[in-house]
């Protein structure tokens, strides 16, 4: 037993320095996610800023004016130009010089004045058609408010019923309280594959595999210690990535750590799992990535990271059950934002361990069948 | 260098055809480059085609209210007819809450007990919502779905007691070309982007890192090969595999997923093969610098893949980044790729766009292959 631990921990010792004494793969391997984190947390959201618009307004009166203030008011919008006719919306949105145009009737306020509903058209640029919802939503909510200033200073009758919004966990609805935990999956995910996926294939194209093959190491011990440094890193890189979140991008961490921990040391064996199995099967470097790469692309997507999982078609949805990174982002999602604990956690945990389990076996056995 | 630099050399024709015959027979010998070029295009496809929408539907729901009567029925009723929501009924506000605790339902609508007296006395009555506000963008258009639901309750309210309730301003909205918004509208000409990006820089940059790594391309330095020659015999072999992969996306985008393609074919192609040779440049640099598979590998992913999806402005809007990263997209040839083909696949062909985004283009592949050119020489001497 004892002898087996120090043969595996000089296998680990090797696998280390082979990833650490290369300038370029170690600067690869901190650097790069770091950087990414950073850029990605500021990136990628949903929410938008600086709305370039337009506004054709052909009404002279005082309540149009108050319009176009509302939005001229907003963070969200930047007004590109005012228009005289017509002609000049479709150049506007065609050379996306604007994404919104604003066309106010030429009877607006008269309308209004009379008690009458006052008509405004909304054009968008529906090129990106989720960016043309948001906008829609946020155009849509400067005028309701406009309304509902102009229905208390003119003395409409009082509505039935009101909603009262409130969101829980998120108050302001801030993406990227949402985005960078994401982030913390997405990158330890994409370390650990790396690392183990090509662990093999370098030294079968090396030719140093077979030097293996004459010690005395087991195949079980070469596969742990082609585990245990996809471990230590991965270990290491979600650690500095869930520090950088809370320290930079300040999004709370209001859940217990061992519940995020446990939940990290699963995702990771099942990774890794998946990492080796590939591993095994890769004669050459390329076969390796290609595999990685084949298995990262749908994983990622298909985690719920940016799109929401309940919103794919059924067989897809049944299909997520076997990505360990769809349980990852809820355990990530879980403990930042909504603060849970380890008992709400179980359902996402044991599938984890499950697929780990099953992968680190497969690729056990297919490591055995490709060594003799 | 000797004394005939000034003089333009020709590559010779039978070398060329020689390292290029080399290079196909590796790339039909190893089923992972095909793999890169036809599979993978394949599985993006289909993801994005089929799997992923940013439209959601049949949303949990929980419905609570305190004193149910004709009334709040005729509200809570909307939400069954809605196409958006899977409503749930809870028997009392702290049940409902347990189930968004758990994560069971994604919003909770409150009607509370005094809901019908404020009605009917005039008043304003309020209706309590909770939106799980996790996923934000969700979160806002579940409460656009839930407004949606409350306004058209109000008009059929005042309808039917032939009460004026209408809103001082109307809001008529146009979506130009996307009028239905289907998001695989966008994300298929965005997502051929990205395949055009693995094809042209993570698979070549492995390929000649491969070279390097295995010593066999000082063994080429030594013949009477030139550089020139060498850098075409890789470029024109992957240059048609990208344009392959590229006809079968697009083919596969027009005829399954029925994306319309309202530009010229012309158009398309001729861009798409600008876009490939930055993208062939930058995987050619990329492995001339690392000269090591695993570290181009990481490279191609980080510098060229990643940024493809994130940055380019297939899903996340350019506009809105803060300015340093704004600043960083424009060194990216994938955005000005993505913005050509948002717009030759949905808008046509808009001459400004395209003009302005192929000079880019076009100033993206002469940098690459230019540097590419010059590191590999330097190594030489």
């Amino acid at each position: 037993m004892k002898a087996m631990a120090g043969r595996i921990l000089a296998l680990v010792k090797k696998e280390f320095l082979a990833l650490v004494k290369d300038r370029k793969s170690r600067t690869v391997l901190v650097a790069p996610p770091l950087i990414q984190l950073i850029i990605f947390g500021y990136a990628a959201t949903y929410d938008l800023n600086r709305i370039p618009y337009a506004v054709f307004n052909e009404d002279r009166g005082a309540a149009s004016r108050e319009l176009v203030s509302h939005f001229q008011g907003s963070q969200n919008f930047r007004l590109i130009k005012r228009i005289d006719h017509e002609g000049e919306i479709a150049p506007l949105i065609n050379n996306r010089e604007t994404l919104v145009v604003l066309h106010i009737g030429p009877h607006f306020s008269r309308h209004l004045l009379q008690g009458e509903t006052g008509e405004v058209q909304l054009i968008v640029d529906g090129r990106n058609s989720n960016t043309a919802a948001i906008v829609s939503g946020y155009v849509r909510e400067i005028t309701t408010r406009f309304s509902d200033r102009w229905m208390q200073d003119h003395g409409y009758p009082a509505v039935p019923a009101r909603l009262q919004i409130r969101a829980w966990y998120n108050t302001n609805l801030e993406s990227q309280w949402f985005i960078v935990p994401g982030i913390v999956g997405l990158l330890t995910l994409v370390v650990t594959m790396l690392v183990t996926a090509l662990s093999v294939a370098r030294e079968r194209e090396a030719g140093t595999f077979d030097q293996l093959l004459v010690t005395p190491l087991r195949p079980v011990e070469i596969l742990l210690g082609k585990a245990l440094p996809g471990f230590i890193i991965g270990f290491i890189e979600a650690t500095l990535i869930i520090l950088v979140a809370v320290t930079w991008f300040q999004v709370p961490l209001r859940g217990s750590l061992p519940a995020l921990y446990v939940g990290l040391f699963l995702f990771l064996l099942s990774s890794i799992g998946v990492g080796l199995m590939i591993s095994s099967i890769a004669v050459t470097q390329q076969q390796g990535l290609l595999g990685a790469f084949l298995f990262l692309v749908p994983a990622i997507i298909l985690s719920g990271f940016a799109t929401p999982i309940a919103n794919m078609p059924q067989a897809v949805q049944i299909l997520t059950l076997a990505n360990p990174m769809r349980y990852f982002m809820v355990i990530l999602r879980g403990v930042f934002l909504e603060g849970d604990s380890m008992a709400l956690l179980w359902p996402q945990y044991w599938p984890m361990a499950v697929i780990g389990v099953i992968a680190l076996t497969l690729a056990g056995i297919l490591f055995r069948r490709r060594m003799y | 260098m000797n004394g005939k630099q000034g003089k333009i050399r020709l590559p010779s024709l039978t070398r060329l055809r020689g390292l290029m015959r080399k290079e196909i027979w590796q790339i039909v010998r190893d089923p992972s480059s095909i793999a890169i070029a036809f599979v993978m295009p394949l599985v993006l496809l289909l993801l994005f085609g089929y799997g992923v929408s940013l439209d959601a539907k049949d949303v949990p729901v929980a419905l609570v209210v305190d004193r149910p009567s004709a009334l709040t029925a005729s509200f809570t009723g909307g939400f069954a007819q809605s196409e958006y929501f899977a409503p749930r009924h809870f028997d009392n506000i702290s049940q409902a809450e347990d189930a968004m605790l758990r994560g069971e339902v994604d919003a909770l609508v409150w009607l509370r007990g005094n809901f019908e007296e404020l009605v009917r006395s005039g008043e304003t009555a309020a209706v309590g919502v909770f939106v799980n506000g996790v996923d934000a963008n969700n979160a806002r258009l579940i409460s656009g779905y839930i407004e949606g639901v409350w306004s058209r309750w109000l008009e059929r309210y005042a309808a039917e007691r032939g009460m004026d309730l209408s809103r001082p301003v109307e809001l008529e909205q146009r979506i130009w070309f996307n009028p239905g918004m289907r998001s695989r509208d966008y994300l298929v000409p965005g997502i051929i982007a990205v395949i055009m990006t693995l094809i042209g820089a993570l698979l070549t940059s492995l390929v000649v890192a491969r070279e390097w790594e295995r010593g066999t391309m000082e063994a080429l330095l030594v013949t009477p090969v030139r550089i020139g020659e060498i850098l075409l015999g890789k470029l024109i072999p992957y240059f048609i595999l990208g344009m392959g992969g590229l006809i079968f996306s697009v083919a596969m985008g027009v005829w399954l997923f029925q994306v319309p393609l309202r530009g010229s074919l012309l158009v398309l192609l001729g861009t798409s093969s600008l876009f490939l040779l930055a993208a062939l440049g930058m995987g050619l640099l990329i492995s001339t610098v690392a000269r090591n598979q695993f570290v181009a590998g990481q490279t191609a992913i980080i510098a060229t893949f990643l940024p493809a999806f994130i940055l380019s402005g297939f899903i996340f809007d350019i506009a809105s980044m803060p300015t340093p990263i704004r600043g960083l997209t424009h060194a990216l040839a994938a955005r000005y790729y993505v913005s050509i083909l948002q717009t030759v696949f949905l808008a046509g062909d808009v001459t400004s766009v395209i003009l302005w985004n192929t000079a880019a283009l076009v100033a993206m592949a002469a940098f690459f292959l230019l540097m590419v050119r010059r590191r590999t020489r330097k190594r030489l001497d």
